[in-house]
């Protein structure tokens, strides 16, 4: 995405959401200098080395461990993961139709929470740049970014109080005769409740990303498809759309990753529940790990979280290699 | 990605220059005005509804929706008193600015030392120890629980502020370092090697050229971060292990499993957690808006 060049504030670069490329290798000339370099990553490494290596091997090895007290009591191979798999039907249930459990919430929030955060932003987007209080209008969509999820929930404990005095999407159906629904309560309605809640949260960073890019398209292209006769449709689908598709990609990527570690949203609102029907994945891990004690069986799900970032991980290592070369 | 670029231009299509032109470009916009309108109640009531319930006495409250208030016009400080007194906010807000400005200021510092020796000091293995950089970014914290309690416990760092200060700084770094390095490579060189020339050290290029003049993307970083700390509640249920060291989030959280319903309690406190970030948002908006699309990747 171009959309941060040129302007007049001397920002981030647009790396920023992953778009932009970092344009050149890091310069040669500086001086060889491994003992001076060395000083300066000192503190990097001794906590990247803490932190994230060496946890990493180590929860690897735990998850083919009973893992009793988070160590290494009794080896049982696969069992952790042939275990999650097969026999719990909190983490994935294939016997059900639609098949149910932490993982395969998971999914329904990456199916609805992407889609419908960028269809979202993408219709605000467009139309917020046809009127004069487009910057207010983003600002106030932009906001929940800056709230904590634990906030967002309460927000939303109160929008889906089951009581139809004091909740109200509740009072808004009882005018109706509707209702009242137990939104959070009902494990039929959950998920659907809480991705709401997600989609609430995120909409306005899509919105201000496709706001940019949509602005780096130039107002002369479409006052010339207009004089000939385009419709606001044509343009969007013909000019907008395949301008803003690199934009929305990365955006999906971002999404996707926001999915994966989703935590705090279940966590505040419904505790994973009713029963476990709003659990994901990290969430389990959280739970059966520190609450429950398994610390095997949470270390198997840390590594199944690995391995669903692993394909975004080797693409962005992809993407830096090919632009190091150039 | 600056907002504000976007927020200057004019809309694409040109004003009409008679009166009758402008209301029949009117008339056509109405349906995005509604479709706005609608937009901005959604986005906007909930959280409206929050503040207003934060100041509503407890009985009304509980027999009537927020949206009543114009027909009752009581309002009261008295949740805010009862969370800050009774239930313990204010020694978890000073906890949250305990946690946070450390676990801001050190992966600034770390990040900005590391990201320099990426760009600007040539030593063996160097891009591959930055594809390592890339590839950590996308490790999920989670990998990291169990060992590093598991390394902590004998040194009892989870009783006090270290485990955390420790642990957001080591989550904080990969990104930090990959966006810090993408723009101080953009740096001119010109005035890097000059100021060699004339004798200055490494670290002397690093402090009197480098950092000034990354302070936009060093204070979107930084921005970024102290938010991403002052919300955190995960890190804070597995590296805060003593009650009083607690920060509002996990107060809140403590809060609502408690007492379930009493909304008065909740909307005071979660209003606690909202204003820092509010503030943050209203006076530094560019930043913050440039730091959290920044940060997206993270």
């Amino acid at each position: 995405m171009t959309a941060s060049t040129g302007t007049g504030t001397p920002g981030l670069p647009a790396v920023a959401i992953g778009a932009a490329p970092p344009k050149a290798k890091a310069p040669q000339v500086e001086q060889r200098n491994g003992k001076v370099a060395l000083l300066f990553l000192l503190p990097t490494v001794f906590l990247l080395t803490i932190f994230l290596v060496y946890p990493t091997i180590y929860t690897f090895l735990l998850s083919f461990d009973r893992g009793r007290r988070g160590q290494f009591t009794q080896f049982v191979g696969l069992d952790n993961y042939v275990n999650l798999f097969t026999k719990d039907p909190n983490f994935i249930n294939f016997s059900t139709f639609p098949p149910s459990g932490a993982l395969f919430n998971n999914v329904l929030w990456l199916v609805f929470y992407t889609s419908i955060v960028i269809f979202l932003g993408l219709v605000i987007a467009v139309m917020a740049s046809r009127v004069s209080y487009e910057a207010i209008l983003k600002s106030i969509v932009f906001l929940p970014m800056a709230i904590a999820a634990t906030a967002l929930a309460v927000i939303w404990a109160f929008v889906y109080a089951p009581d139809s005095k004091t909740g109200l999407l509740n009072a808004i159906l009882g005018v109706g005769n509707i209702g009242p629904i137990s939104w959070l309560g009902d494990p039929g309605f959950v998920n659907a409740s809480l991705i709401a809640v997600g989609i609430w949260g995120s909409v306005g960073f899509a919105t201000v990303i496709l706001s940019a890019a949509i602005k780096s398209i130039s107002s002369e292209i479409i006052e010339a498809a207009r004089v000939d006769g385009a419709n606001e449709l044509q343009i969007f689908r013909r000019i907008i759309l395949p301008m803003v598709s690199l934009p929305i990609s990365v955006l999906a990527v971002t999404l996707t990753v926001n999915v994966v570690k989703l935590f705090d949203l279940p966590y505040v609102l419904t505790s994973g529940g009713p029963g476990t029907s709003s659990r994901v994945i990290a969430f389990t891990m959280y739970q059966e790990s520190f609450p429950g004690g398994l610390f095997g069986k949470g270390a198997a799900v840390a590594m199944v979280m690995l391995l669903i970032m692993t394909p975004i991980m080797l693409f962005n290592i992809r993407r830096f290699r090919s632009e190091s070369v150039t | 990605m600056s907002t504000n670029d976007a927020i200057a231009r004019p809309a694409i299509a040109e004003r009409p220059k008679t009166l009758s032109g402008r209301i029949v470009k009117a008339l056509n916009k109405t349906p995005i005005h509604i479709a706005l309108g609608l937009v901005a109640v959604i986005w906007l009531a909930p959280t409206i509804g929050l503040l207003v319930t934060s100041i509503r006495p407890r009985s009304d409250i509980q027999a009537t929706g927020w949206w009543e208030t114009l027909s009752t016009l009581r309002f009261t400080t008295e949740n805010y008193l009862s969370v800050i007194n009774a239930q313990g906010m204010l020694q978890a807000f000073v906890n949250n600015v305990i946690i946070s400005i450390p676990s801001t200021l050190l992966p600034l510092t770390f990040a900005a030392l590391a990201a320099y020796a990426f760009s600007w000091i040539n030593f063996p293995f160097r891009d591959s120890l930055f594809l390592i950089v890339i590839a950590l970014m996308m490790v999920p914290a989670q990998v990291a629980f169990i060992p590093v309690l598991q390394l902590f416990a004998p040194f009892g760092f989870t009783r006090n502020f270290i485990a955390i200060w420790l642990a957001h700084t080591a989550f904080a770094l990969p990104f930090g370092i990959f966006l810090l390095r993408n723009f101080f490579i953009t740096l001119p060189r010109d005035l890097i090697e000059a100021a060699r020339i004339d004798g200055a050290s490494t670290f002397g290029v690093f402090r009197t050229i480098v950092v000034p003049l990354s302070v936009p993307a060093i204070a979107a970083y930084g921005i970024f971060q102290f938010l991403w700390v002052w919300n955190d509640l995960l890190m804070a249920l597995v590296f805060v292990q003593n009650a009083a060291n607690n920060p509002l989030t996990r107060q809140i959280n403590g809060l609502l499993s408690q007492y379930g319903t009493e909304w008065h309690l909740l909307a005071a406190s979660a209003f606690l957690l909202m204003i820092v970030p509010l503030i943050v948002f209203f006076s530094l908006q560019r930043y913050f808006v440039q730091g959290l699309l920044a940060g997206s990747v993270k």
